[in-house]
C-alpha cells in the first residue's frame, strides 16, 4: 500500500466510516479467468456451470460400485450412510425416508455435489465423466432415467425429479418474490 | 447483572434453610465442580501456599471438568467421535453469556481441514466488475467490526421432535448453540472492492472442507449490512473447527449459512439449489411438502439451571438460562415454575445485545412438591417462543430443523430434573 493510501485509510478508521470507496485502496489481487475457472465450480437449476462430457448408467454402475456402494450400499441402501434410492410415497408419513428420488429437486445438484464432495475421502478425484455416470446410475436407481440412459449438460437440466413441486419457501426469503419490488 | 440486583432479589436469610441453598447452587453453578463442599470449618480449608510457575497459557483447574460431546442424529448420542457431526455445548456448566471457545458448538460435514493461512486464498467474483483474490493478510488490513452474536445449528433441540428421552441434559438438547465475539471484514466492503452488479442480489458462500459446503444467500439490506468476513474469535484467530483461517458470519441466521473455511463468495440473481439448501436444511411439513429458505434462527430460551440430570433441594433455588433471538434483541423471558400455567417475568443480565445469547435468572423457592419449569422468550419483534402443542401444530414432528419449542423439565419428588414434552 502506498503511504498516501495509508493515510487515506488512516483518515476514514479514525472517522468510522466504512462507506467511503473502497476501491481507492489496493487490497487483494486481481482473479485471473484461468484461476477461476478452477474453482468456478457450482452448477445452477439451469444447468450452467455443467462441463462438457456424458456418461452412462452402465458406467455408473460399476463405478458405484467401486467408489460408493461401501457407504452407500450396493443399491444405494441398505449402507452406513446416505440412503439414495427409494422413499416415494413417504414424505408425509410418520417415517420419511428422504432420498435422492423421493425428495431431491433437482437433478443438477446431484452433479454438483457428487462433483463437489464425493467420494468422501478423495472429493473431485472422479473425472467429468464418470461423475456424470454416476449421476446417470443414482437417478436410475430411482426410476428417473432408464437403465440404458445417459446424462449430459444438456439432458440433466432438463429432467424432472419427482419431488421438483415439493418445497414451499419461507415468505421471508422466498426467491421468487424477492427483491422484485425494487 | 450486578451483584447488588442479586442481593436484592435474594430470599431473606430467615426463609432459606442452609440446606436449601447450598443444594440449589450445588445443582447449579457448582455442577460444574468434580468435588463436593468439605470444608465445613474455615479450619479445614488449606493452607496457603506458593503456587505452579506462570505459564505461556492458562489451563482449567483440575477441579473444573468440560467438554463437548460429540453426537449423530437424534438420540444417536455417546457415539464414536469419528461417527459424530456435531459437538454439543456443555451448557449445563456455563454462566454468563459467552461460551468459551474451545466450548463453542461445532457442526462439520467433513470433518476439520487443517488449513495454512499463507496459502488459503478467497475469491470473490461472480457478477462484478472486478473479480478479486484475498489473502488472510488482506483481510486483517482491512477496516474491522467487532461483534458478539449467537451461531446456532439449525438441528438444535431435534431430540425432542417425536419424544422426549428423560435422561439427557440440556448439552444434549439445546447444545448446538453458541455466542462468541467474532472479529471481520463487513461484507459490504468486500462487494464495495469487487463492485458487484447491482442485479446481483443472491450470493453463493463456499467452504474450504472436503464437503466443499456451500449455500445461497440472499442480500437483503440486513444481510449486506450485518453479514461479515471473521478471522477472530474471542479476541483470537478462529479455531480450526469454527472456521480457520476465515469464516462468514451471518448474525441470526442458520449455522450451515456461516460458512467456515471460506474460499469462494459467488455473485448471482438467483439461489443455486445447492444440495444444503434442497436435501438437507429444508423442514418437511406434516403434508409431506417441505419449507424452505427458513433461513433466520427463531425466538428461543432454555433453562439451564437447574436442567435435566440434576438433582435440586426444597427450599431456594435460582432458576437461570439463556435465550436468543434471530430477530433481534431479546425482550423478556418468562418463567413457570407450575407447568405453564402461571408465568414470572425473569431478569436479563445487562446490556442485552441483538442476536446473541442473553442470561436470565428469577428466584424461586421449591416447595418439594413434584412440578414442571419451563421458559418463554419475546423478541422486540413481538415474537414469542411457542409452547410445544401449538409448535407441533404448525410444522409437525418430521421438520428435523428449527426446532424452537419451549422446554420444559420435569421434578420429581426426589428432586430429580428430567426432559419431558411438556
Amino acid at each position: 500500500m502506498s503511504s498516501r493510501n495509508k493515510l487515506f485509510l488512516a483518515g476514514i478508521l479514525t472517522a468510522g466510516v466504512l462507506s467511503a470507496p473502497a476501491s481507492a485502496f489496493d487490497f487483494g489481487r486481481p482473479a485471473t479467468p484461468a484461476e477461476i475457472k478452477l474453482w468456478d465450480i457450482d452448477v445452477d437449476p439451469n444447468g450452467r456451470g455443467l462441463p462438457d462430457g456424458s456418461g452412462t448408467v452402465a458406467q455408473g454402475k460399476q463405478i458405484f460400485a467401486s467408489y460408493c456402494a461401501a457407504c452407500h450400499g450396493d443399491n444405494g441402501q441398505g449402507g452406513i450412510k446416505d440412503r439414495l434410492a427409494g422413499g416415494q410415497g413417504t414424505l408425509a408419513s410418520n417415517m420419511p425416508v428422504k432420498t435422492v428420488g423421493s425428495f431431491w429437486p433437482y437433478a443438477t445438484t446431484l452433479y454438483d455435489y457428487i462433483h463437489r464432495a464425493m467420494p468422501y475421502p478423495t472429493p473431485g478425484s472422479l473425472s467429468t465423466d464418470e461423475t456424470y455416470a454416476v449421476t446417470a446410475y443414482i437417478l436410475s436407481l430411482n426410476g428417473i432415467v432408464p437403465a440404458d440412459g445417459k446424462v449430459d449438460k444438456e439432458s440433466l437440466p432438463k429432467i424432472r425429479m419427482p419431488n421438483r413441486d415439493g418445497f414451499t419457501p419461507e415468505p421471508e426469503f422466498d426467491p421468487a418474490k424477492l427483491f422484485r419490488r425494487k | 447483572m450486578t451483584s447488588d440486583t442479586k442481593i436484592e432479589s435474594l430470599p431473606r436469610p430467615a426463609d432459606v434453610s442452609r440446606r436449601g441453598f447450598v443444594g440449589g447452587l450445588s445443582a447449579g453453578i457448582l455442577a460444574a465442580a468434580s468435588e463436593p463442599a468439605r470444608a465445613e470449618s474455615l479450619a479445614d480449608v488449606p493452607d496457603r501456599g506458593p503456587g505452579a510457575d506462570l505459564g505461556a497459557h492458562s489451563e482449567r483447574s483440575r477441579f473444573v471438568k468440560l467438554d463437548r460431546i460429540p453426537e449423530a442424529t437424534p438420540g444417536k448420542r455417546n457415539v464414536d467421535p469419528s461417527d459424530a457431526i456435531n459437538s454439543k455445548t456443555p451448557h449445563q456448566k456455563l454462566v454468563g453469556n459467552i461460551t468459551p471457545t474451545d466450548l463453542h458448538y461445532e457442526r462439520s460435514h467433513s470433518g476439520v481441514p487443517d488449513i495454512d493461512p499463507a496459502q488459503h486464498r478467497l475469491l470473490v467474483h461472480g457478477m462484478v466488475q472486478k473479480p478479486l483474490v484475498f489473502s488472510v493478510e488482506d483481510l486483517k488490513r482491512m477496516p474491522s467490526v467487532t461483534r458478539v452474536v449467537f451461531i446456532e445449528c439449525t438441528g438444535n433441540g431435534w431430540e425432542n421432535w417425536k419424544k422426549a428421552d428423560p435422561d439427557v441434559t440440556v448439552q444434549n438438547t439445546h447444545g448446538l448453540v453458541s455466542t462468541n465475539e467474532w472479529t471481520g471484514v463487513p461484507l459490504k466492503f468486500l462487494i464495495d472492492l469487487v463492485t458487484k452488479d447491482k442485479g446481483a442480489h443472491w450470493m453463493l458462500a463456499e467452504g474450504g472442507d472436503g464437503a466443499g459446503v456451500d449455500r445461497s444467500i440472499p442480500l437483503t439490506e440486513e444481510i449486506v449490512n450485518e453479514a461479515f468476513v471473521a478471522y477472530g474469535q474471542n479476541g483470537e484467530p478462529l479455531r480450526p473447527a469454527h472456521g480457520f483461517p476465515m469464516r462468514l458470519v451471518m448474525p441470526g441466521f442458520e449455522g450451515n449459512l456461516n460458512i467456515k473455511w471460506l474460499r469462494r463468495l459467488k455473485f448471482g440473481t438467483a439461489p443455486w439449489m445447492t444440495r444444503w439448501e434442497t436435501a438437507r436444511y429444508t423442514q418437511l411439513l406434516a403434508s409431506g411438502k417441505a419449507r424452505q429458505f427458513q433461513l433466520r434462527m427463531e425466538t428461543n430460551s432454555v433453562i439451564t439451571h437447574p436442567s435435566g440430570m440434576m438433582q435440586i433441594q426444597p427450599g431456594y433455588n435460582r432458576i437461570s438460562g439463556l435465550a436468543w433471538s434471530g430477530h433481534g434483541k431479546i425482550a423478556k423471558v418468562e418463567i413457570s415454575t407450575d407447568g405453564a400455567k402461571s408465568w414470572k417475568q425473569a431478569q436479563l443480565s445487562q446490556p442485552v445485545l441483538s442476536k446473541a445469547q442473553v442470561r436470565f435468572q428469577m428466584d424461586w423457592v421449591w416447595d418439594g412438591k413434584p412440578t414442571k419449569i419451563v421458559s418463554r422468550s419475546t423478541d422486540e419483534q413481538g415474537n414469542v417462543q411457542p409452547d410445544r402443542q401449538s409448535f407441533i401444530a404448525a410444522m409437525g414432528t418430521n421438520a428435523l430443523f428449527h426446532y424452537n419449542a419451549q422446554q420444559t423439565w420435569s421434578i420429581d419428588e426426589a428432586g430429580r430434573v428430567r426432559n419431558v414434552l411438556a
